[in-house]
């Protein structure tokens, strides 16, 4: 498809892509105001060369892993345990560059050690023992062997987000030269800042661009006109370089970099409107329920850190825990920590509780970051660091973890939630909270392939959800409000009802749908339906999964029946939305459509006759460079295999639940085509679900506990006792103490030389008056005065000390 | 002119500012823009005597003296003026050089009652010739002097131009630190003795410590004496009461001179003197100070989110930040000790700002009462953006300078030197991550409670309430600017400081083994 020098080009220039809308928010800040469209044509450019190049970078990466396909003769391919032919380290083409390995290219950032020449080496022949794996046994191995390429290094040059260059790129394959990436710049312990290319990076590049522009171009029809037009495509582009920016990460301190700017984000767009405080709040809520989450962060990865013998290279770190020179209990600890951060970022319980409230942003935003983009960097996270959770939560032949434990609670916890939302964003907000646990729960389950391509679908539908609903609001004179103000909609605005059908179909899983696919390989890699594999048997996430699969369907039906059928209940006459709307709504259907398509099973394909190379696409594509020594080694995860089965069960289970929400609403709508619910249904009148009812409604208490016990108790009791504590006790003794020296002072006085105490005492300086004094003393030129005063009672107290002591 | 730079270079950037006081000192108080003139002329006829020597400075061997001078001063006690600049020292040096003219550039129309611009300024030029003169001084009695130096010219900024509490807060910072000094110098001079009285050279005596072989408790009680004076310089808890009650009461320059180069004199003399000289000794009390610095780090956020005046909460806050330095420290490491030098500069740095903002924000308001304050963004929007970004970096945004004091610290924590307890200091990183969640809630309350929102009814049409003036411009945005710079390129200050950082750090590898 491309000459190997253009994809080389790209795979080595794709700091662009973040690059571009760095420098976007950059002049959108300066100049935006200045500008006709106020800015957001500098961010719309940005983000369509960025997303052109993340189209290049995508079909140069599909061509790479398709020509190492067809080169079977070249590349090493190993028998897979349910007989499927899986490439392995690939060959290296002339230009040193291994097919379908990650493509490294990085500049150094900084450095901090000791200089290497002076470290005693474990082994002196290292950086010649990349595959020899016992050569990393030790754990204390500095690895300090040198690169050659970095002579005349300087990374002043930078631009942009300040990496790159392409000058003194230094690139490593890893899957060549397993070795080479700790930290060999020159002679001493460096920190790289890069980019890093393989499937699972360019498909979030894909998707992350993407979104970002049909975003971009949505909202300049629904924030029109509004105050802060301009600040708002700023940080859309900020958060857009970010993301890509940490999507990108070689070393785990580049993705702590890039976590945070995306929180930062978050944080300036869910209070876009500080001007209420509700806003605010919501926007202060997210970013400190994140830093909580963060607290694992920095603790895992600084444990990686030592543990990988001083790197913050993410190949490194997998590499060494799949081939076990790290203990497994210190993956376990650093896998439990990080989950911390995921359970925050990626809004798991019990840390998903700012994920609802960061509604309060434009709807826009919330497609983008609180639905599609930022909000899965936890899942990306786990899927970047894979072996290091799959090993330490010991995924292979459990049937319970953390991690599966987690995701499943959150996607059973959040979905129950979505039933008792009268908003119709927070019903998708608790159904993305209900979604990331569907993700979650896969990678718990060692379905690493099935949680991606989950992410990847996800992405899509949801946004379209998000987006359609804001066009519902638009329509509604900004409210969100199902009850009170929709019902009805599908009449009159057609674009917008079944752009949204779909996307609801599309998540509910009704086949041939995006989520269907991505959703039955999840519940396959469970493991526990007969014949499927897998890598253990999940029992419980597996019941959890079919519970989601029928509560989605439920909930969607219900939002689908409130807000599009029955009779309007707001007031003045709806409208369908513009074209700036309307259009990224139907791109975005279309998507969810078709992008289940691209992993199909070899069965289906077979099935309908269709060529087969058309299976599992998404699965050859993204999985074997982020995690390609991970696939093929002994502790490697294995693929479930599809089941028609299971697929015609859940999907049952799915249109059963969802058409009892229907036949539900049919019969009230029948009664009273305003009505929103039955007044004297089974919820007022049987005790037990009343309760069950305000359970959910109160969001299981646990706003109560954080805001109201913790951060309230922090806030409130802790802070006042510690400064109790700092104005009487501690003051209170030095002040004491100040009061005692007077007083002893006073009885010297009485008792020995009047004069020379006296000096002390004024050399002091007790009072402004006799602090004014000196200065005009000094003034009127008497300098020595001042300056025998200063050193004297410097030296008299000194030395008065000197002696007692 | 090279020959000038190599061997006076230092002297006369430390002392330039000094020679600006005294011909001021002939100028009648009258002519006060003359008088500016001067104090601006002689702190950047410093600065670009620094920047020359940084130009000059050979960054491949930035961990060993250059531009070093040493000469006979008092013969009798052997102490010499001995002065130098590396790695370690450069960055604050730099930081120094770089604050105090904006501070002068801030106070050409800030001259806080009851004025007298030129005594004002004239301290401010003391003070800077004290604090230049601690970094680069190579002796210990050179250092003493000039740590002391630094004393009464704030002292009397805060007794004269202070607030209403002015008197209590000028003793009450005088007495403490000198009571810390005291303390310091029996242990100079015990130190000096016990090595055979032959040199006050910081580095010598380094040496002469090992050949010596001075025992580990005597090592123990030598650092206690200057854990006292720097520990309350810095300050660190439970020494810190000084701190709220000056920084509340100083006026804004001296609030911005303290927070952003005063603290930093106590955690220089850690890692210059106390901790080289006296290896063994550091190792026995790297637990306390580790124990003491995160205590410091949730005391003071605990203590931020009491306080219901914004300047009173910036000064709590700086001892929580202090503490991510000092643990950094206490960790003995490479990553720990760098972490603290780009901490030092990088509170420095934000700090500084913050005082800025809360000074300008008080000569608007009249007030710094949190609750009456609010809407900053609606009626003064840069000036609330400068606070956003500000309050950003302090709580550690990556991205932004505060980060890279932080993180590292942290980092090193997990691992601190051979022969540290490995447990305690990995507790010590746990609170100290929690201390980065407190600390946002401090920082993000304060701007949602200043910044966010909508001005109250006392302030909404009041016309002195005006966004950023030229002078507020000029000094605030090069110090955001190189917030900015370090936060993307923590490289500019950690490949400075790494090489020296790392020969100390390799002491504690080899003592441990």
């Amino acid at each position: 498809m491309f000459a190997a020098e253009e994809v080389s080009w790209l795979f080595r220039n794709v700091w662009l892509i973040p690059a571009l809308p760095a420098l976007s928010f950059v002049l959108i800040l300066f100049f935006g105001k200045r500008l006709p469209f106020k800015g957001a044509e500098i961010g719309i450019a940005s983000v369509v060369v960025a997303f052109s190049l993340a189209v290049l970078t995508t079909f140069a990466w599909i061509g790479n892993i398709q020509s190492a396909e067809s080169h079977s003769e070249e590349a090493i391919f190993l028998e897979g345990p349910d007989g499927e032919q899986t490439p392995i380290v690939l060959t290296a083409e002339e230009a040193g560059e291994a097919r379908g390995a990650p493509i490294i290219t990085e500049v150094e950032w900084f450095s901090i050690g000791p200089d290497a020449n002076k470290v005693i080496l474990g082994t002196e022949g290292n950086s010649d023992a990349g595959h020899d794996e016992d050569g990393h046994s030790d754990d204390e191995d500095e690895d300090g062997h040198s690169d050659d390429e970095d002579a005349g290094h300087d990374d002043d040059e930078e631009e942009g987000a300040g990496f790159g260059g392409d000058d003194n790129v230094v690139d490593v394959a890893f899957a060549e030269d397993g070795g080479t990436v700790a930290e060999a710049h020159g002679d001493r312990f460096s920190i790289s800042i890069g980019t890093l290319v393989d499937g699972q990076s360019v498909m979030m590049l894909f998707v992350v661009t993407f979104i970002s522009l049909l975003v971009h171009v949505y909202s300049t029809d629904y924030v029109k006109g509004d105050r802060r037009f301009t600040h708002y495509f700023a940080f859309l582009s900020l958060f857009t370089s970010a993301m890509l920016f940490m999507v990108l990460s070689t070393s785990t301190m580049q993705l702590i970099v890039g976590w945070e700017l995306v929180g930062v984000c978050s944080f300036a767009l869910i209070g876009h409107w500080w001007e209420e405080k509700a806003n605010s709040d919501a926007a202060l809520k997210a970013f400190l329920t994140n830093r909580v989450g963060d607290i694992g962060l920095l603790i895992g990865m600084s444990i990686l850190y030592f543990a990988a013998g001083r790197t913050f290279s993410i190949p490194r770190i997998n590499e060494l825990a799949v081939n076990g020179t790290i203990p497994k209990g210190t993956l376990t600890i650093a896998a439990v920590c990080l989950m911390a951060a995921v359970m925050s970022k990626s809004g798991q319980f019990i840390l998903h509780t700012w994920l609802p409230d960061a509604m309060a942003g434009p709807t826009p935003v919330s497609a983008l970051i609180h639905a599609a983009t930022m909000v899965v960097a936890g899942v990306y996270m786990i899927g970047r660091l894979y072996p290091v959770f799959f090993i330490g939560f010991g995924i292979a032949g459990s049937s319970i973890n953390l991690m599966a434990f987690i995701g499943g609670l959150t996607t059973v916890g959040g979905g129950a939630l979505a039933f008792v939302q009268k908003d119709i964003k927070k019903v998708l907000a608790y159904s993305t909270v209900s979604q990331l646990g569907y993700m979650v729960l896969a990678l718990g389950m060692g379905a690493y392939t099935a949680g991606m391509f989950h992410l990847f679908t996800h992405a899509f539908f949801k946004a379209c959800l998000f987006l359609g609903a804001g066009s519902v609001s638009h329509a509604c004179h900004h409210s969100f409000d199902m009850k009170a103000d929709m019902g009805g909609l599908r009449k009159y605005m057609p674009k917008t009802f079944w752009t949204f059908m779909i996307g609801s179909g599309a998540l509910a899983g009704i086949p041939p749908l995006a989520g269907f696919w991505s959703k039955d390989e999840i519940l396959v890699g469970a493991g526990v339906w007969p014949n499927t594999g897998g890598n253990g048997t999940y029992y419980l996430p597996f019941v959890f999964g079919m519970i989601t699969a029928a509560m989605t369907a439920a909930y969607m039906a219900r939002t689908i029946w409130l807000t599009f059928f029955g009779e309007y209940r707001g007031h003045d006459e709806p409208h369908e939305s513009g074209a700036r709307i309307t259009t990224p709504l139907i791109i975005l259907a279309g998507m969810a459509v078709v992008v289940g398509f691209l992993n199909m099973p070899s069965g289906f394909v077979k099935f309908f006759g269709a060529p087969e190379g058309l299976a599992h696409r998404f699965e050859d594509w993204v999985e074997p460079a982020g995690v390609s020594t991970f696939v093929t080694s002994d502790n490697g995860f294995t693929h479930a295999k599809p089941s028609l089965s299971l697929a015609i069960v859940a999907t049952l289970l799915a249109l059963t639940a969802g058409g009892a929400v229907v036949a539900y609403y049919r019969a009230l709508y029948a009664k009273d085509s305003k009505a929103t619910e039955y007044t004297d249904g089974v919820m007022s009148r049987i005790p037990g679900l009343r309760a069950g009812h305000k359970f959910l409604e109160e969001k299981y208490y646990l706003d109560h506990l954080y805001t109201g016990a913790i951060a309230g108790g922090t806030k409130g009791p802790l802070a006042r006792a510690t400064d109790w504590f700092n104005q009487n006790v501690l003051d209170g003794i030095v002040n004491g103490v100040g009061k005692l020296s007077v007083g002893l002072g006073n009885f010297i006085y009485n008792i020995i030389d009047q004069k020379a105490i006296d000096g002390v005492v004024n050399g002091s300086g007790n009072s402004a008056s006799g602090a004014g004094q000196f200065l005009r003393g000094m003034q009127t030129g008497q300098v020595r005065q001042y300056a025998t005063l200063m050193f004297g009672a410097t030296a008299v107290v000194a030395a008065i000390f000197i002696f007692a002591v | 002119m090279q020959s000038f730079l190599e061997n006076w270079g230092i002297t006369a950037m430390v002392f330039a500012p000094l020679v600006g006081a005294l011909i001021m000192m002939l100028i009648p108080e009258r002519e006060e823009g003359t008088h500016k003139l001067i104090a601006l002329v002689s702190t950047v006829v410093a600065g670009g005597l620094g920047a020359l020597l940084m130009l000059d400075f050979d960054y491949a061997k930035a961990g060993e003296m250059q531009f070093g001078r040493d000469m006979r001063w008092i013969e009798i006690i052997n102490a010499r003026y001995a002065v130098g600049l590396d790695g370690m020292s450069l960055p604050l040096v730099a930081l120094t050089l770089f604050v105090v003219p904006l501070v002068i550039i801030y106070s050409w129309d800030h001259i806080p009652s009851p004025g007298n611009a030129k005594a004002f300024l004239m301290l401010i030029l003391v003070l800077h010739t004290g604090m230049i003169g601690t970094f680069v001084a190579r002796d210990l009695v050179l250092f003493f002097v000039f740590f002391e130096v630094v004393l009464l010219p704030m002292y009397f900024m805060i007794g004269v131009w202070g607030g209403e509490k002015r008197l209590y807060a000028s003793i009450k910072f005088f007495l403490f630190t000198l009571f810390g000094s005291a303390f310091m110098l029996v242990a100079f001079l015990a130190l000096y003795n016990l090595t055979g009285g032959e040199s006050f050279n910081i580095e010598r005596l380094a040496e002469l410590v090992q050949s010596e072989g001075l025992s580990t408790r005597t090592q123990v009680l030598l650092f206690g004496g200057m854990f006292l004076g720097f520990g309350i310089k810095v300050p660190m808890f439970p020494f810190h009461t000084w701190l709220p009650d000056a920084h509340t009461q100083a006026p804004t320059q001296g609030s911005v001179i303290l927070a952003a180069v005063l603290l930093k004199l106590g955690t220089y003399g850690f890692i210059r003197i106390a901790i080289p000289i006296l290896p063994e000794g550091a190792v026995e009390w790297a637990p306390w100070i580790g124990l003491l610095a995160v205590i410091g780090i949730i005391y003071g956020a605990l203590g931020c989110l009491a306080q219901t005046d914004m300047k009173r909460l910036i000064a709590f806050s700086s001892v929580a930040h202090m503490g991510y330095v000092m643990l950094g420290i206490a960790t003995l490491t490479d990553f720990g000790i760098n972490a603290a030098i780009f901490g030092m500069v990088a509170h420095g740095l934000i700090t500084g700002l913050l005082f800025f903002l809360a000074g300008s924000i008080k000569e608007r308001y009249h007030t710094l009462e949190i609750k009456r304050l609010g809407g900053l963004l609606v009626q003064a929007p840069k000036m609330g953006w400068v606070l956003g970004i500000t309050t950003m970096a302090s709580l550690g945004l990556p991205g932004l300078a505060g980060f890279w004091g932080e993180f590292p610290a942290i980092l090193a924590s997990y691992n601190p030197a051979p022969g540290l307890n490995q447990t305690v200091f990995r507790v010590y990183m746990v609170v100290a991550a929690i201390g980065t969640v407190l600390a946002a809630a401090y920082l993000l309350w304060l701007l949602q409670r200043t910044a966010f929102g909508t001005p109250s009814e006392e302030f909404i049409d009041d016309p002195e309430i005006t966004d950023m003036q030229w002078n507020e411009w000029v000094a605030w945005v090069p110090m955001l600017i190189m917030v900015i710079v370090l936060g993307f390129l923590p490289g500019l200050l950690f490949d400075i400081s790494n090489d020296k950082v790392s020969a100390l750090g390799e002491i504690f590898q080899a003592l441990g083994n």
